[in-house]
């Protein structure tokens, strides 16, 4: 275990290009998980406390959507 | 549909257009990349030729810096389908969700052991092992991108489920035919198959420019002919399965084939459109020319739709009445768009007498209603149609991005067969400036070849979200326009300054390669 982690540890140490892009990682997903899916991605059936509200919902927009 | 939510539609279709043409920008470079680069690794443990491994390593960088760029770029469309597509997400139930998951543990485990591995291994493990992990990055990432090809097949053709009008969603009968029908594989292999095209032109561009630039030529010369051999195997594997992909989409999705082809009215015999002008004022039922300046080759859409020159391909018009091919290639008459729109409505009516029926819990009626569900539920999106032509694709769009398509990739393979030649026999003539600006514009021919082929695929299977269950109008959330708007052109930037910080690093570390010996790094 203490190998695997040490080879982790060399392997981050040695990067070059890797510590730009390493970074630019980061910023990303910090973008896309912590600002992204917080503020602008609700998920829009998830508001409702069960699957059969979400159903019933699902089934309200389909049908009256037809016509 | 009111106004309202057509705007609503109409954004929520370009953002996710937006997201999956530049997700698929990243994507295919990973997958056809990671194939060279584990050749090239193949052919220094087998020789023992450390020139081999200096160039494995400078082209795994390469596919480093795409790989850190891409990864988790394909997280946004499964944000959109909880947010704007919430009706849709709903609906297919779990068979969307088994496959993503699939592909979300599988690049997990790949990306957090192998390209470790292959990234920080050199030295440290054995050649051998080392060579191990560098194919097992490519099994992982081919893997991966089979996952999303079933969940995205199935939405081209989707079999082994059936509707619950209790939960109000799909449910998964038959794993292996969801997983493995026809078009599934189809799919799968011909974008894999793509992915290779893309690598190899990508290395035979970059490999020229180094030529260009007089810098590590011996390195280039080797990297070209590895790449022109990928591109070779990627393009005709490429062609083969676009061909066993023609004869799925002339019999599951008919409509798909006749707008790719610009045809209104089909006959036996039915030639293929090699160059032609689309009049855009045509619409189904008139009698208006469809093609000007056509130039077309005898049978060919007959061939290419059932492998037999006697076949009746059906256009629009035919389609729009009924007239379809069956999977054995039989012309036959079946239900008319017209009929699909009367069942479809009569499947909507039932799914609401169910919902009454079951919040006054009779048990009756529910079982009533799901069987006349059931027994139109085939048809189930044509009853939000309001017109039969409602279920023409875009044709313009799908006939001009399919001509793209083939036109490139008719290019690309003259252009890895001239490498590979060249290469053997007349080594000087490729170090030519004309043919290495030719090389370097592979590149974004290969991007436009690659991004034209999903244009085909995506806009010729409209308006279905789920082929001729769930139409786009159907599957979208009651959000405001406002906030999809805004989404959009946050994603324009990100992905724009993704796109852009991709593109510096590189041509930073190509920059820097050029002052350096590729061959001993």
């Amino acid at each position: 275990m203490k190998r695997i982690v040490q080879f982790y540890i060399d392997g981050f140490r040695r990067m070059t290009i890797g510590r730009s892009l390493w970074l630019l990682i980061i910023i990303k997903l910090a973008v896309i998980f912590l600002v992204l899916k917080l503020f602008f991605f609700p998920d829009v059936l998830g508001s409702l406390s069960s699957d059969d509200e979400r159903a019933e919902a699902v089934r309200q927009t389909l049908t009256e959507r037809s016509r | 549909m009111n106004e309202l939510l057509m705007t609503v539609i109409d954004w929520s279709r370009a953002q996710f257009a937006l997201t999956a043409m530049y997700h698929w920008l990243f994507v295919p470079l990973t997958i056809g990349l990671s194939l060279v680069v584990a050749i090239m690794e193949s052919i220094y443990v087998r020789t023992g030729d450390d020139r081999w491994k200096g160039i494995t390593k400078f082209w795994m960088t390469l596919f480093g810096i795409n790989f850190a760029i891409g990864v988790a770029t394909g997280i946004i469309l499964e944000f959109e389908f909880g947010t704007n597509w919430s009706n849709y997400s709903w609906f297919v139930g779990d068979i969307f969700g088994a496959p993503l998951a699939i592909e979300g543990i599988f690049a997990f485990f790949i990306e957090a052991t192998f390209v470790a591995v292959m990234f920080f291994g050199w030295n440290k493990v054995s050649k051998r092992f080392h060579l191990i992990s560098t194919w097992m990055v490519v099994i992982g990432v081919t893997l991966s991108a089979l996952w999303i090809l079933v969940a995205n097949s199935w939405m081209q053709y989707p079999v082994g489920m059936e509707f619950d009008p209790g939960q109000m969603r799909n449910v998964m009968k038959d794993f292996g035919e969801v997983a493995f029908n026809g078009m599934s594989m189809n799919k799968f292999f011909h974008t894999v198959a793509s992915t290779w095209t893309l690598a190899g032109a990508f290395v035979v561009g970059i490999s020229c420019w180094l030529m260009w630039r007089r810098s590590n030529v011996e390195g280039a010369r080797r990297s070209l002919k590895v790449g022109g051999w990928v591109g070779l195997a990627g393009i005709l594997f490429t062609m083969w399965t676009g061909d066993g992909s023609a004869v799925q989409v002339a019999k599951v999705q008919p409509m798909k084939l006749a707008a790719m082809e610009g045809l209104y009215d089909g006959k036996v015999g039915q030639e293929l459109v090699g160059f032609g002008i689309l009049n855009t004022d045509k619409v189904p039922g008139d009698d208006l020319e469809a093609i000007h300046c056509e130039i077309s080759i005898p049978y060919g859409l007959s061939i290419l739709a059932n492998h037999d020159p006697n076949t009746f391909v059906p256009g629009i018009n035919d389609l729009l009445n009924g007239v379809a091919l069956t999977p054995e290639g039989d012309t036959i008459n079946t239900v008319s768009y017209s009929d699909r729109m009367a069942m479809g409505r009569t499947a909507q009516e039932a799914l609401r007498q169910y919902g009454v029926a079951k919040e006054a819990g009779d048990t009756a009626a529910m079982a009533e209603a799901a069987l006349t569900v059931k027994d139109n539920f085939q048809y189930f999106g044509y009853g939000y149609l309001e017109r039969p032509e409602d279920a023409v694709p875009p044709v313009a769009l799908t006939f001009y991005a399919f001509r793209v398509m083939v036109m490139i990739g008719g290019l690309l393979l003259a252009l890895f067969i001239a490498c590979i030649v060249l290469g053997k026999w007349r080594p000087m003539w490729i170090e030519h400036r004309l043919a290495l600006i030719i090389g370097m514009m592979a590149i974004p021919l290969v991007y436009v070849c690659s991004q034209a082929g999903w244009i085909v695929a995506e806009v010729g299977r409209q308006p279905w979200v789920i082929q001729d269950l769930m139409p786009t109008c159907a599957g979208i959330s009651a959000v405001e326009s406002s906030s999809v708007q805004l989404t959009f052109w946050l994603f324009l930037v990100l992905f724009t300054g993704l796109l852009v910080a991709e593109v510096s690093i590189m041509a930073r570390y190509l920059k820097r390669s050029l002052s350096n010996d590729i061959e001993k790094l």
